[in-house]
């Protein structure tokens, strides 16, 4: 009987063991990648809001290989997803992940960071990127184990070692990648990659393709690096929500609609006189039509875009 | 007999489905959004006073989710006019979830013609906003929402920091309705500065952006006190306040801003009584 019992609970135990080693796992399976151009590897994220589902795999991430290192461009919305995009490195090369570049602080490009510390891996962001990392960290970190359903550790929120003040070269090996640091635009820490091999430009959240534009820094400086945008000459360009482009100046017109129509149209009813909470309820709304998620973020662009206009003269 | 490796983990299992039961008795208590004033805000803030909730004086509109919680508009509305028996002394504005849930205190006077009040607030997760009237008799009316705070990349931080900085202290003061003599003017009162909370990630934040923010802002109409607010994180970057003051006569009104780090900045603006 006694050892029935100790067989008993020896089963229980080393089955929740079991059971907890496959969630701890350190293996994760890796994240389904894309080589859409020599060399560079897309996930492209859901377009959705972060959730249990998804577990805040909704932004386009990826990496570029050279012939001494990988560069891996935003790390994903949590740090289990850093350690797929990891596996998924691995599956294609066994040369190192030498930098993991942030392309902006938002929490679905920078909860994966931590999969690639241990590594040793350099991180890489605007000059800007510690401050907005340091002011938004730990919000980030309370939302994400609310939407998402489980706690991240402080340690999760990975500062960059080099910052860009206006642009910066990195060497993979026969690979050079221009990296270049805007003024408040998307956010006020926007980062663009480029892979001079391939002609690939990497805009991450300066572009978003069917996903409403989502404004968190500056509209009159996300037109003027749009209109900056459209005169570059790529081959390919990767936004960080929606499909990549081989037309960058085309894909960009809708997003550069929509911030002007938002622009125009609180620029009236502050003329008029009217408040926040007006241009709230009237501004942008032919826009709904054309957009995926315009419930979700339409709103909070508009109040980020009116808290800026009215202090124009 | 069951190895001590084996009873270690047994104790592990059994202590996990204690914390797990805990913590959903935890979950539990936060999910009732008047759980914190009941058991302690209330009491820390007003003692044991009565405050009158079913009629208040006082009403309060706010949406029902943040769609930034960087800039929540709020209205305030009071019941009463201020008249020199009866006027609304104090508005309290309470964010039960925030790291500093007092978020501000408004004083007024007979001059201000009208308690009312709009603004701008921060609201970290979901939360009851609530405020608190103060009659000069003393007796206390509170209206309160329940707001829901949106989640992924929003925050509630500014987002052009350095442009906030650049014009800080830069005032704007306007009226925003007709003016009519005797009549309670709206006003609309804006200041840049960047409101930094130096809160989140201490450790991280002193270093790169540390704690500056709005604490007063004085309000008077030809050296008559109008409207005083003591402020606080909560309030949004570039603070933005609506009042009513009434301008009996023409003259002066004069905005008079002190910050965290003790600089104060100031405005004036002419008032015709006639306009």
């Amino acid at each position: 009987m006694r050892s029935f019992t100790g067989h008993f609970i020896k089963s229980l135990l080393f089955g929740s063991i079991g059971w907890s080693g496959v969630l701890l796992s350190s293996t994760p399976p890796a994240l389904p990648i894309e080589e859409i151009e020599g060399g560079v590897y897309l996930f492209s994220g859901h377009q959705a809001m972060a959730d249990k589902q998804n577990a805040g795999a909704i932004a386009n991430i990826g990496f570029i290989v050279g012939n001494n290192c990988v560069a891996v461009i935003d790390s994903g919305g949590s740090p289990e997803q850093g350690k797929q995009l990891m596996a998924a490195v691995h599956s294609v090369t066994t040369k190192p992940v030498c930098y993991v570049i942030n392309t902006h602080v938002h929490p679905d490009h920078i909860l994966g960071n931590l999969a690639f510390k241990p590594q040793g891996a350099q991180f890489v962001g605007h000059q800007e990127l510690p401050r907005a990392m340091a002011l938004r960290g730990e919000h980030y970190l309370k939302t994400a184990s609310r939407s998402l359903g489980f706690a991240l550790p402080v340690e999760a929120i990975v500062m960059p070692d080099t910052v860009v003040r206006e642009t910066l070269k990195i060497d993979l090996g026969g690979r050079l990648l221009i990296l270049t640091a805007y003024p408040a635009a998307h956010t006020d820490n926007d980062l663009t990659v480029f892979d001079e091999n391939t002609g690939t430009l990497w805009l991450s959240d300066l572009l978003f393709v069917k996903h409403v534009p989502v404004l968190d820094g500056s509209i009159n400086g996300w037109l003027s690096v749009i209109d900056q945008l459209q005169k570059k000459q790529v081959n390919l360009a990767i936004p960080g929500h929606g499909a990549i482009t081989h037309s960058l100046s085309q894909a960009l017109e809708p997003e550069k609609r929509y911030l002007q129509t938002v622009r125009r149209e609180i620029k009236e009813v502050i003329k008029q006189g009217g408040g926040m909470e007006m241009a709230l309820e009237k501004v942008g709304l032919s826009e709904k039509e054309h957009w995926l998620l315009f419930e979700q973020f339409h709103k909070r662009t508009v109040s980020a875009a009116f808290a800026e206009l009215e202090w124009e003269e | 007999m069951l190895k001590v490796q084996q009873r270690k983990s047994i104790y592990l299992l059994l202590i996990l489905q204690l914390s797990l039961l805990s913590s959903s008795i935890v979950m539990a208590i936060e999910d009732d959004p008047d759980a914190l004033w009941e058991s302690s805000f209330k009491t820390h803030f007003f003692g044991d006073r009565e405050i009158e909730t079913k009629k208040p004086l006082v009403e309060l509109k706010a949406p029902k989710r943040a769609a930034n919680p960087a800039l929540v508009p709020i209205t305030i509305k009071s019941k009463i006019g201020q008249q020199p028996e009866r006027y609304v002394k104090t508005i309290y504005l309470i964010i039960d979830k925030n790291p500093k849930p007092l978020a501000g205190k408004f004083s007024f006077t007979q001059e201000s013609g009208q308690a009312d009040l709009s603004m701008r607030i921060r609201i970290n997760e979901y939360s009851k906003v609530r405020v608190i009237a103060e009659l000069n008799d003393g007796s206390l009316s509170m209206a309160s929402r329940f707001v829901k705070a949106s989640g992924g990349c929003a925050a509630p931080v500014g987002s052009d920091i350095d442009k906030a900085m650049a014009r800080l202290g830069k005032i704007k003061l306007f009226p925003r309705g007709e003016n009519a003599p005797g009549e309670p003017l709206f006003t609309q009162f804006m200041v840049s500065h960047p409101n930094i909370t130096g809160l989140q990630m201490d450790q991280l934040t002193r270093m790169y952006a540390p704690e500056h923010y709005v604490t007063k802002v004085d309000v008077s109409f030809n050296g008559k006190p109008v409207m005083s607010a003591e402020t606080d994180i909560s309030i949004s970057e570039n603070p933005s306040i609506g009042f009513y003051f009434v301008p009996s006569e023409s003259g002066e009104l004069k905005v008079m801003v002190k910050d965290s780090k003790g600089l104060t900045f100031t405005k004036v603006r002419k008032i015709s009584a006639e306009n």
